[in-house]
């Protein structure tokens, strides 16, 4: 697959001196469904902010289906929808007007059908007259969304789009994702909750302190965020693992009161069972035991590490 | 160009002019008909004429341009200082438009809005006095140039400002008083020597002047300079706008 969006060396240093994105390169394919996750300030919306023109980037080049973010910004641009992260939007205008302006700001001419189409999809027609100040949150989002599909684009946006969302409209926007995946629009999400990652997206990138750490396809990604661990507490120490368990992936903690075991969770067969069987079968008695998954943010942390 | 675009923000923003029609419209017709009752009536029965005109019809092209200024500033400053404040600026910013199609939209609103106020003054001006306009293209003229270039400083006040204070702050400090200062109530000539001296400096006498010649060809300046001066003025604004779209200044970061 074609990359769609080609961002080469982009740099943002902030007015303050905060330098927001260090370095990024990152190539988005025609039609995937890209999410990028990263704890808050990590850089993912200035990410967005720049490539949609909202901000200029200090160094590097942007390519949005072969225009020139900058040198063709009508090309570029024109190709993109954004719905931002904050409920930003004229509150006294009809939803009708205001889909019909983000429509006109593209520079297409009114299509009654197009909208009224954009509109039924995201459950806003019976609303097409209403000001937008009398809707409620998940309403408004809605009709963020549909200002962004109003011009048709090829590429959309999402920034946080789970943000204050309940979870009858994520399930919504989620089916109006999938269709417009369908339609081969390119999708590009930013969010901070693995789920929502592994749910949508074909690739998944992590991005922190303004850096992209990875890019991976999202199997490949979620074996390595999968990974759980298994804490034994003993009631008497082990000083050296029996034969018996030798093929579990164990090791011993705590001068040999606690045992420690790595699985994957997803894996169709954690050994969990296999391995209390052997423990007691080893004639070892157990005291508690509990499971832990490495937080995101340890997981930052270690990509990070990695990295350095 | 992109026509579509400047025509969407062109609608958008006259759209809040028909939502808030009764207040756009009753509004001057009040403020006018106040300034009729107070000034007309109560001083001009005790002025009665000034350069052979009388009192209540000298003061209509002040009125108007007291109006006229104040709206097109307000009215194109608010334009692009709420989408800036409420954050739909977003939209603007990465649809493809360029600064100028922009400032096409919002200014030419902006304008209309303040063009439409100043025929409903003149229109409301004609059942207090006899009005008589012995140039009305030139009077049109006058009107819309002053429309554009002052939509254009309010755009521009729009854009510099940070918040509603001093979005306030240059129509209530500058404008009001130099409209006052600048001959709409009074001619020059009815002044002390150093008060006219100091008034030639206000550049709304200019505006003033000329566009009262193009009513009852009297004028405390010569009509040509007048229009030399809005057309200075308007290039100005110009000017400044250009800078701000090359510098990118309080929009994009």
């Amino acid at each position: 697959m074609s990359a769609i969006i080609r961002v080469s060396n982009v740099s943002k240093i902030y007015e303050g001196g905060f330098t927001a994105l260090k370095d990024v390169s990152l190539q988005i394919r025609e039609g995937e469904i890209l999410a990028l996750l990263g704890p808050n300030g990590a850089g993912k919306t200035t990410l967005i902010s720049t490539i949609c023109g909202i901000t200029l980037p200090t160094s590097g080049t942007i390519d949005v289906g072969g225009f020139d973010s900058q040198k063709d910004f009508r090309g570029a641009r024109s190709l993109i929808g954004l719905v931002p992260q904050e409920l930003t939007i004229e509150p006294f205008e009809t939803v009708m007007n205001t889909v019909s302006f983000s429509r006109g700001l593209f520079g297409k001419s009114h299509d009654a059908a197009v909208i009224e189409k954009i509109l039924r999809s995201l459950s806003l027609w019976d609303k097409k007259d209403s000001q937008i100040r009398t809707l409620s949150g998940g309403m408004k989002r809605r009709v963020l969304i549909a200002k962004a599909l109003s011009h048709e684009p090829r590429i959309l946006f999402l920034d946080e789009p789970s943000a204050g969302v309940d979870v009858e409209l994520r399930k919504d926007m989620w089916e109006v994702v999938k269709s417009l995946a369908a339609e081969g629009v390119t999708i590009i999400l930013t969010t901070h909750y693995i789920e929502e990652a592994e749910e949508m997206a074909d690739r998944v990138g992590v991005i922190n302190k303004g850096e992209i750490l990875l890019v991976e396809e999202k199997a490949d990604l979620m074996r390595k965020l999968g990974q759980k661990e298994l804490q034994i507490e003993l009631q008497e120490p082990v000083l050296a693992l029996p034969e018996s368990l030798a093929s579990y992936d164990l090791t011993i903690e705590d001068d040999g009161n606690k045992l420690r075991y790595a699985y994957e969770t997803t894996g169709n067969r954690t050994g969990i069972t296999a391995l209390l069987a052997d423990l007691a079968a080893a004639g070892m008695r157990l005291k508690d035991i509990e499971t832990r998954q490495s937080s995101l943010e340890e997981i930052f942390v270690g990509l990070v590490k990695e990295k350095a | 160009m992109n026509w579509h675009a400047i025509k969407a923000i062109y609608i958008f923003e006259m759209a809040r002019t028909w939502r808030t029609l009764a207040q756009s419209i009753i509004s001057p017709v009040l403020s006018t008909s106040l300034y009729f009752v107070v000034f007309g009536a109560a001083i001009g029965s005790r002025i009665e004429e000034v350069e052979g005109v009388s009192y209540g019809a000298f003061i209509v092209p002040g009125l108007i341009m007291l109006s006229l200024l104040t709206q097109a500033v307000s009215n194109a400053s608010f334009g692009i200082y709420f989408p800036k404040f409420i954050g739909t600026i977003y939209e603007l910013l990465s649809a493809p438009v360029s600064f100028l199609e922009i400032v096409i939209g919002y200014v030419g609103a902006a304008a209309t809005k303040a063009f439409i106020i100043g025929m409903i003054i003149l229109g409301t001006a004609g059942f207090f006095v006899d009005l008589r306009i012995e140039h009305p293209f030139v009077m049109a003229l006058f009107l819309v140039l002053t429309c554009i270039s002052f939509s254009l400083l309010g755009f521009i006040i729009g854009i510099w400002a940070k918040n509603f204070e001093q979005l306030q702050l240059v129509p209530l400090l500058v404008i009001t008083p130099m409209v006052f200062l600048g001959g709409s109530f009074y001619s020059v000539a009815m002044l002390p020597p150093v008060w006219q001296t100091v008034t030639y400096f206000n550049p709304v006498l200019y505006l003033i002047s000329g566009f009262r010649w193009s009513f009852y060809e009297v004028s405390d300046v010569n009509v040509w300079l007048s229009l030399g001066f809005i057309f200075i003025f308007l290039f100005a604004c110009l000017g400044v706008i250009w800078w701000i779209f090359k510098t990118g200044y309080q929009i994009r970061s």
